[in-house]
């Protein structure tokens, strides 16, 4: 049982954390955020967090420290 | 549910002016995480190079002091030396360590400063266009090597670290990379290492981090990464140097 929690205003959209997620719960928004950049969002699969292991990838490389990570 | 992962209280919550998927907040981050664990904040000083980290001040939630181009590690050294109690590092590029500073910083670790040094290595110059660096690979292109970096004019990588390595007043030099998280994490560690050396009085301590710049190789953030691992780790190989 585990979740992150992504700060979109902060995000660059540099898509670091989409390619790292090893369960591949992290996408693309279509939406811009007040910087105007595409940014990203946590999505689960099956409505909750179950699917998420917390193994901190995302945060670990998130050059703008975007990610809490909970567990 | 317990917060396992948050921003450290040496970062403060602003956003950068970098680009997407820059290196130096990584590197940023890492050096405030390490300060925390160390709980050497209200003791850190760190210097700010001239560069792309040229206002690293504005993120750090400790005493920082900027120099002049190339010139940090003899600020490092001034500051280190009238306040001996407190720990004191240099952030530099490679344009700032290795390019106009290089005076300063071998002869700084000559001496076997009591300091650490993180030397942000991304193989160009970030601030001012993009031009050659002396880190820059052959074959690399960058504004003022449009056709790739060729020996005949311009000579081979410098390789820092290595030549620091001679020194005998030097005690710790590792490089690592930024190229994954596992190698993130294997960063922070170095880093850490460097600082324990300073508080233990080892001599000087140099970390050497290959790091991305996605903007100037003209690469996207991932590619840049992979880039790092497949090219530039071959002629920067990875890990302790001494």
């Amino acid at each position: 049982m585990a979740k992150i929690i992504i700060n979109q205003d902060k995000c660059k959209g540099c898509f670091l954390c989409v390619n790292f997620c090893p369960k591949g719960l992290i996408k693309k928004s279509v939406k811009l955020n007040k910087q105007g950049l595409n940014f990203v969002e946590f999505s689960p699969k099956a409505g909750d967090s179950t699917d998420c292991i917390g193994c901190m990838q995302c945060a670990v490389i998130c050059p703008d420290c975007c990610s809490e990570v909970y567990k | 549910m317990e917060k396992i992962f948050k921003r450290c209280q040496s970062l403060y919550d602003v956003p950068t002016h970098y680009c997407p998927g820059c290196g130096h907040g990584i590197a940023h981050r890492l050096v405030a995480e390490v300060v925390d664990e160390l709980d050497i904040r209200e003791k850190t000083i760190g210097i700010a190079p001239v560069g792309c980290a040229v206002v690293a001040y504005d993120y750090w939630n400790f005493d920082c002091s900027e120099a002049a181009h190339g010139r940090a590690l003899a600020v490092a050294t001034a500051i280190k030396r009238v306040h001996p109690q407190n720990v004191v590092f240099t952030y530099q590029g490679d344009g700032d360590l290795a390019a106009i500073g290089t005076n300063e910083t071998i002869h700084a670790a000559n001496r076997g400063e009591n300091l650490s040094v993180v030397f942000i290595n991304n193989a160009v110059y970030g601030m001012t266009g993009g031009q050659l660096a002396p880190t820059t690979l052959l074959g690399q292109k960058t504004s003022t090597s449009i056709e790739g970096r060729e020996k005949k004019a311009h000579g081979y990588p410098l390789k820092i670290s290595e030549m620091l390595a001679l020194l005998p007043g030097v005690c710790y030099i590792e490089r690592v990379s930024l190229q994954s998280p596992p190698e993130v994490l294997k960063a922070k560690r170095a880093i850490k290492q460097a600082f324990e050396n300073q508080i233990n009085n080892l001599g000087f301590s140099l970390v050497e981090i290959l790091s991305p710049c996605p903007t100037y190789w003209g690469l996207s953030p991932k590619e840049s990464l992979d880039w790092i691992r497949d090219v530039m780790q071959k002629e920067f190989p990875l890990g302790r140097i001494k």
